[in-house]
């Protein structure tokens, strides 16, 4: 199904590309020794080389160049054995500098893929131009003083990696799909923790929009959007304006916009109209970065499974469906869980209670998995208890929220509340006699045909033993008792 | 080579240099001279031969071991700041 637009003149088609800009997780900064974590007290995790000050020497931190051959090759890219530095010149006051150190002829990672699936279940190949390492800039509060902005240079100089896409992307939803398969690739590679709350990643969005079988037309870039709904209302909105510019007989000028979610538009930058002016030029402080591919091809050995290849293994390990599967393997640290309690357990069971009363008890507390008060033994162990016959699936869902309640093991729960599943049938066929004879209407309208009544003497025998009764063993003793 | 005053004049802007008429034209000039003089760079063959990126042909970039070994020095990294306020440099607002 193509996604498009409607205008006066007729259907448009959007054209998007994405420039996804992904802090990279190292302990230090690309160029410099200071730190780089999140919330410092300002301007406390700046070197000179940061601040910009004269004569001082950029050294480039090794593991941010393992970091970005790594995402590259989650990414199925080529890795530049050798790549260059060059400096991309612009004024502006969260870059001390005066320039920012890029990558920009030669990226240390070249094309790869990323495939994203769709709501209709269809999946689509999205491919990666490029990723290169740069220095992230200060960040500027506006909302301390009516006259100045202040500046905070903690996040000068730590490593971002600029993640291109072709312009594959045909709407807004899997402009969606795209982000969030990148954000768990990077999340399951950690090389970067995928935070767009914190900024850590962040999207800039390419959008132009065409008549089918077109070339492509003009695009404007909107800079900085910071979650992954406000790039789908952005594309939606800044299409729509495209239209309308188009329709009325103008044309879209190529320049950098910015997405007002408050206001529901899109703006023009017009104090960047010189942004595409950069002079890039090699960066002199830094000789060309050459990797071996023994380096590379070990970083690749030591790789983690990714979130595509997870997702086939639980299929065909687990016989799930891609359906659970890709649920569970959203997140790393559930897909750890699933296999701890799925192993040597049915895994469709598992899954099965993982992403139902699991995931809606754990919803129900705000917690994330690792946080959870029920463990990965603890499930398993009541998944045991319904295995052998211990407690039937209606008790097991109590226990559970027990388990959430007072983080009590399973089957100390069933000792203390008397949860065990009742298999004696004489006391099961005690109370089956006992609802048959209080309602011989109900058996005569049954014998008759109204089969669903069935339904209301396994509800009656349920409720008589508290929900302990193993209704198999219900259902074969109401039968018998029914038909004679 | 002559550059001409709409390049000038754009180039300033993008360095930040503020330059009146006059100094534009003697700014414009200085730099045609030294554009020439770097044009007799053409008169070389360099067909077929790689471009350079480092002064060394023979020494690796030197990479570190990523481990937090700078910061925490507010005082220095602001000690030049025209218009501090606490902890912060601080410029006229910018708004978009």
């Amino acid at each position: 199904m193509t996604y498009t637009l409607e205008g006066s003149t007729g259907t448009w088609e959007i054209v998007v590309g994405l420039e996804v800009h992904a802090q990279v997780i190292s302990q230090s900064k690309l160029f410099s020794g200071a730190s780089t974590l999140f919330g410092g007290e300002p301007n406390t995790q700046v070197s000179l080389i940061d601040a910009g000050f004269p004569g001082m020497l950029p050294v480039i931190n090794h593991e941010c160049v393992a970091q970005a051959i790594r995402t590259g090759l989650g990414l199925k890219a080529h890795i530049n054995l050798e790549s260059h530095f060059d400096r991309k010149n612009y004024f502006y006051a969260d870059l001390p500098q005066g320039y920012q150190i890029s990558q920009f002829t030669h990226p240390i990672v070249g094309s790869g893929v990323v495939e994203i699936e769709l709501s209709d279940g269809s999946t689509r190949q999205i491919g990666v131009t490029r990723l290169h390492l740069e220095q992230d800039a200060g960040k500027l509060l506006h909302d301390q003083d009516p006259k100045r902005s202040f500046v905070d240079l903690n996040r000068a100089g730590v490593a971002l990696m600029e993640i291109v896409s072709e312009p594959d992307i045909r709407s807004p939803e899997e402009a969606g799909a795209y982000l969030r398969k990148m954000r768990q690739i990077l999340r399951y590679l950690g090389t970067c923790d995928g935070n767009m709350d914190e900024g850590s990643m962040r999207a800039d969005v390419n959008v132009s929009v065409r008549k089918a079988g077109e070339p492509f037309r003009t695009r404007c870039e909107i800079k900085n959007v910071n979650s992954i709904r406000f790039v789908t209302q952005a594309i939606e909105i800044e299409a729509m304006r495209q239209i309308e510019v188009w329709e009325s007989g103008g044309s879209v000028d190529q320049e950098t916009r910015l997405f007002d979610p408050g206001r529901g538009e899109t703006r023009s930058l017009r104090s960047k109209e010189d942004a595409h002016d950069y002079r890039y030029f090699p960066d002199p402080d830094l000789l060309p970065l050459v990797v071996e591919q023994s380096w590379v091809d070990e970083l690749k050995a030591c790789l983690p499974e990714l979130p595509d290849e997870k997702r086939a293994r639980f299929q065909t390990e687990y016989g799930i469906t891609a359906y659970d599967s890709g649920v569970l393997v959203a997140e790393q640290s559930m897909a750890d869980f699933y296999e701890s309690v799925a192993k040597g357990r049915d895994g469709k069971m598992t899954a099965a209670w993982m992403t139902g009363d699991f995931f809606a008890a754990l919803n129900r507390t705000g917690k994330a998995i690792e946080e959870s008060p029920v463990g990965a033994d603890k499930l398993g162990g009541m998944l045991d208890l319904i295995t052998d016959g211990t407690i039937n699936g209606k008790i097991a869902k109590e226990v559970l929220e027990t388990m959430f309640e007072t983080g009590e093991a399973p089957l100390e729960i069933v000792e203390r509340k008397g949860l065990r599943q009742v298999t004696d049938t004489g006391a099961i066929e005690a109370a089956a006699d006992e609802i048959i004879a209080a309602n011989q209407d109900k058996v005569e309208q049954y014998l008759g045909g109204k089969d669903k009544l069935f339904g209301f003497f396994v509800g009656q025998v349920m409720k008589a033993t508290q929900g302990k009764a193993n209704p198999a063993i219900v259902n074969d003793i109401l039968k018998k008792k029914i038909h004679g | 080579m002559s550059l001409d005053l709409a390049t000038t004049r754009r180039i300033a802007k993008l360095a930040r240099i503020g330059l009146d008429d006059q100094e534009i034209e003697t700014v414009r000039a200085q730099m045609g001279g030294i554009l020439g003089w770097i044009e007799i760079l053409n008169e070389v063959d360099v067909e077929g031969i790689p471009p350079m990126v480092g002064t060394s042909q023979t020494t690796a970039l030197p990479q570190r071991q990523d481990a937090v070994t700078d910061g925490d020095r507010q005082s220095d990294v602001l000690a030049n700041a025209p218009d501090r306020e606490g902890p912060f440099f601080t410029v006229p607002k910018v708004v978009e």
